[in-house]
């Protein structure tokens, strides 16, 4: 089996990442999980956090938001709405996505009002978690 | 019959134009190289999105809880048109082209006896509109800060068209873009967005598990998806723009070129006929005597 599986990172502007990769480690919406070559086909839905990449290079953290993860044996492609490499997330940044899931529990409906006090609850770990 | 000075200020005048209009070709061939850049550096995204949410759409389409946006509301009483168009003019048939296609789109459906709802995006489309379908009008959104559009525009036009569906307003939206195609040529488009629609073949789904559920997942990304339909329509209306503004001016340039050569040759004819109408007076005038 090969030991390398094609990684893709693409928020909706750019591509941000295109490599041979090791292992991904994925904050997925039901917990983190890491995918290495030759595992099970799956989505995940993503929840914020950071995204590990070991590749050939290296490793490269990013902070993502939103999307989902595609992994199949020999990829693993992540969709993310919002996706930066973690050096480029400010506290200023974070404060601002804070807020802004703040806003979004504040006028979610009932029945969504979980999922939103999560969303902020995520959020405010990744910052906790970046020590910002 | 202009006189001389008058030619000649003519003359000046189309020449400015001349360089007025070769300037801003200029500035919109630099601004398409770079619309174009944006379209396609996020066209990998939009594609991926839209083949899971094609594998998830066929796999749970089906089912009786299927989200609404996707399976709709079961009528399709009220239309909800966006209109996208530019903030600026001098761009060539770019915004009468959209307009005239949502025209004949809202013309049907009055005649059907349907009830039509517009939301434009862009001065010109709402100026072009407003006179025939002002009592229609439901929202505008206002992109002339906007220098370049982000995902974040994007994201605010499709909150707002998903409130309004949230609010029961409408049953079926539909965008209305130009595809950039090239230079010379965009594709007035309309896009179905709500109820989603997909493109394509939906293999994706095959053999994948799922986490949380299907379900879940589906509903989660819908409104992502129509927010990269939005942002996809936004950037080829952008690249077509520019492009149908580069080519309206590369004609105006070398109209104006061309209008100056006929302007110069009358003023040169007309210039030759008053000298030789000065010298036949002194020719005449040296024989009298």
């Amino acid at each position: 089996m090969a030991d390398t599986m094609q990684f893709d990172l693409v928020a909706p502007e750019r591509k941000l990442a295109s490599v041979q990769a090791r292992e991904v480690r994925i904050p997925g919406a039901d917990g983190d999980l890491t995918a290495m070559p030759g595992h099970a086909p799956l989505i995940t839905g993503l929840r914020p956090g950071i995204l590990t990449v070991v590749s050939t290079e290296g490793t490269a953290d990013y902070a993502v938001t939103g999307g989902f993860a595609e992994i199949s044996a020999e990829s693993v492609t992540v969709l993310a709405e919002r996706a930066m490499p973690k050096a480029e997330m400010t506290a200023a940044f974070h404060a601002e996505m804070v807020a802004e899931a703040r806003a979004v529990k504040a006028a979610a409906p009932m029945d969504a009002a979980d999922s939103a006090a999560k969303l902020l609850a995520d959020m405010e770990a990744l910052g906790t978690h970046m020590g910002l | 019959m202009p006189s001389l000075k008058d030619l000649k200020n003519r003359i000046g005048s189309v020449k400015n134009t001349r360089k007025i209009t070769k300037a801003m070709q200029m500035v919109a061939a630099a601004k398409l190289r770079r619309a174009q850049d944006a379209a396609v550096a996020a066209r990998p995204y939009a594609e991926r999105m839209n083949d899971v949410m094609a594998g998830l759409a066929a796999s749970v389409g089906g089912s009786d809880s299927a989200p609404r946006l996707l399976a709709g509301t079961g009528s399709r009483q009220i239309h909800l048109l966006v209109v996208m168009t530019s903030e600026r003019g001098l761009c060539g048939g770019f915004n009468s082209s959209i307009v005239r296609q949502a025209r004949t789109r809202i013309n049907e459906l009055l005649a059907k006896g349907k009830t039509v709802k517009i939301l434009t995006v862009g001065k010109k489309g709402r100026e072009q509109l407003r006179r025939d379908y002002g009592t229609h009008f439901v929202g505008h959104v206002d992109m002339s800060e906007v220098k370049r559009v982000g995902y974040d525009n994007a994201v605010t036009i499709a909150r707002d068209i998903l409130a309004r569906f949230d609010a029961g307003e409408f049953d079926v939206a539909t965008l209305y873009y130009n595809r950039f195609q090239s230079v010379i040529s965009q594709i007035p488009t309309e896009m179905q967005v709500i109820p989603a629609h997909f493109e394509g073949e939906a293999t994706a789904s095959a053999g994948y598990e799922y986490e949380p559920s299907e379900e879940a997942i589906l509903a989660d990304l819908l409104p992502r998806g129509l927010a990269t339909q939005v942002f996809a329509a936004l950037l080829e209306n952008a690249a077509s723009e520019q492009g149908a503004r580069m080519s309206a001016m590369d004609s105006a340039t070398r109209n104006a070129g061309d209008m100056i050569n006929r302007l110069t040759i009358q003023y040169n004819r007309s210039r030759q006929a008053a000298i030789t109408k000065e010298l036949i007076e002194i020719i005449s005038g040296a024989e009298a005597l």
